[in-house]
């Protein structure tokens, strides 16, 4: 991947950006916006980028929307409210209470903040002027599912005792001795290593995914609307491709977002109950 | 575009000045969110759901004082049933009495007149046999005078035949019908009985 961008990068060059030079399929360089402005601090580089101020400004967003909706709250709620109302239920009472079970209401307010994040920052993938997610970097899924093992870590420890939880964790309970050898190294990495990956490349790999289809779309329908002959054709195609790309974009937003908390949710129900 | 960049960059490899601004950005988020909305949010349903059970606790206070209610009216009026129909009977006893009393009364009354009837006749019957019983004799001895040709009044006086015949009679019709219904004509005067 990165040879070939190497490569088409070279082409760019070449071409100087120009529109007849064929067409130049977008390349990894579309998640590496130029620096807005650049800092250093305590040794550590610090980059504001397009996609920095893209999260700011999605966090901002949805933050004054809940405060809006929740500011006035009254039993007999208005739209705003009743939409803040029905996304905080969806995860408090279909996650924290169902999946982590009763001791799982205080999580709520975790997860729910977590869902709302995720889903604002994806959203930021199909609007309109942002179309980019910060989430298709991968530094923003990595963070948070670094702040979910440590919290179902933690929580597991505390809820089962550090030696129940760890000796849980490597020796499944009800698992024949000669299949511990087995068992004991794929249930640690599972635990330990692989459940923090794989919950931060799913939510990064689909927001990169995705920017990626619909950028490859949008160009092409650019660049074939442009393009002689019967070409245009194609090009509207292209761009109606775009279209369907991009509502199937916004459910993928939606999905990711709540597989995200839904996953964190059933690593929590395994820290607060011990293993059956 | 920053070429230099994208050549040089894994995209699994994040920048840590970024993770720290992303951590940042996520703590106020939650931070922000924890304190302002989800509380919010929960005490709004808390709210919701006491309204909706203090009314349905409402409605069932309210359902169960009408029932009292009712029990109350059904208690009170089967007491007062329950109470005219003791009125009804003591009445019912009362009136028999009052019957009971008023015909024993008549009877001691009729039973009293009638006694007093009896006595009358008894007494005035006494009075006109001794009244007959004097004229009787006289008379039988004045018409067997009559008869004689001669005064037998001294003499019958002086014997007392007469009252002894009488007597005889008296005697006589006694025996004959007791019952003084007889047919027997020495003693065809009215006895009264005691049944009548």
């Amino acid at each position: 991947m990165t040879s070939s961008a190497h490569a088409l990068a070279d082409v760019l060059a070449a071409e100087g950006g120009g529109g007849e030079g064929g067409f130049q399929s977008p390349t990894i360089a579309e998640f590496y916006p130029p620096a807005v402005a650049e800092f250093s601090l305590l040794g550590v580089d610090f980059e504001i980028t397009r996609i920095t101020i893209i999260m700011w400004i999605a966090t901002a967003a949805i933050l004054a929307l809940l405060v809006l909706a929740a500011r006035k709250a009254s039993v007999v709620p208005g739209k705003l409210q009743y939409l803040g109302e029905s996304g905080y239920s969806l995860v408090r009472d279909g996650m924290a209470r169902d999946v982590i079970g009763p001791k799982g209401l205080p999580f709520a307010p975790f997860l729910a903040s977590l869902f709302f994040f995720i889903l604002a920052n994806n959203f930021m993938s199909i609007f309109p002027f942002a179309q980019i997610s910060p989430n298709s970097r991968f530094a923003i899924p990595l963070l948070l599912a670094v702040i979910v093992w440590v919290l179902y870590n933690y929580v597991g420890i505390r809820e089962q005792g550090a030696k129940r939880y760890f000796k849980d964790a490597a020796i499944p309970p009800g698992v024949p001795i000669g299949a511990l050898i087995l068992v004991t190294p794929i249930e640690l990495l599972q635990v330990f290593v692989i459940r923090p990956f794989t919950l931060a490349v799913r939510l990064f790999a689909n927001m990169f995914a995705g920017h990626m289809l619909l950028v490859v779309f949008s160009l092409g329908a650019v660049y074939l609307l442009g393009a002689g002959g019967i070409m245009p054709v194609f090009g509207a195609a292209s761009f109606l491709m775009a279209l369907v790309m991009t509502f199937f974009e916004l459910l993928v937003i939606v999905l990711q977002a709540y597989v995200f908390v839904v996953l964190t949710a059933t690593y929590l129900n395994g820290a607060v109950e011990p293993a059956h | 575009m920053n070429i230099q960049a994208a050549e040089s960059a894994n995209p699994l490899l994040p920048p840590v000045g970024e993770i720290i601004i992303g951590t940042i950005t996520f703590a106020i988020a939650f931070f922000v969110l924890a304190k302002f909305v989800w509380p919010r949010f929960e005490q709004v349903f808390r709210a919701r759901r006491e309204a909706i059970e203090g009314g349905i606790e409402r409605a069932e206070s309210m359902q169960a004082e009408a029932k009292a209610a009712l029990e109350q009216y059904r208690a009170q009026l089967a007491e007062a049933r329950t109470e005219a129909a003791q009125i009804r009977d003591q009445a019912r006893a009362e009136g028999q009495q009052i019957l009971e009393e008023l015909r024993a009364q008549a009877q001691e009354e009729s039973t009293r007149i009638i006694a007093r009837g009896e006595e009358q006749l008894a007494a005035s019957r006494q009075q006109v046999v001794n009244q007959l019983r004097g004229e009787i004799g006289a008379l039988a001895v004045d018409l067997a005078g009559r008869v004689v040709g001669e005064s037998l009044e001294d003499q019958a006086r002086r014997s007392g035949t007469v009252d002894r015949f009488l007597d005889q009679l008296d005697g006589m019709a006694a025996g004959a019908s007791p019952d003084g219904r007889g047919g027997a004509t020495g003693s065809s005067v009215y006895v009264p009985q005691g049944d009548r």
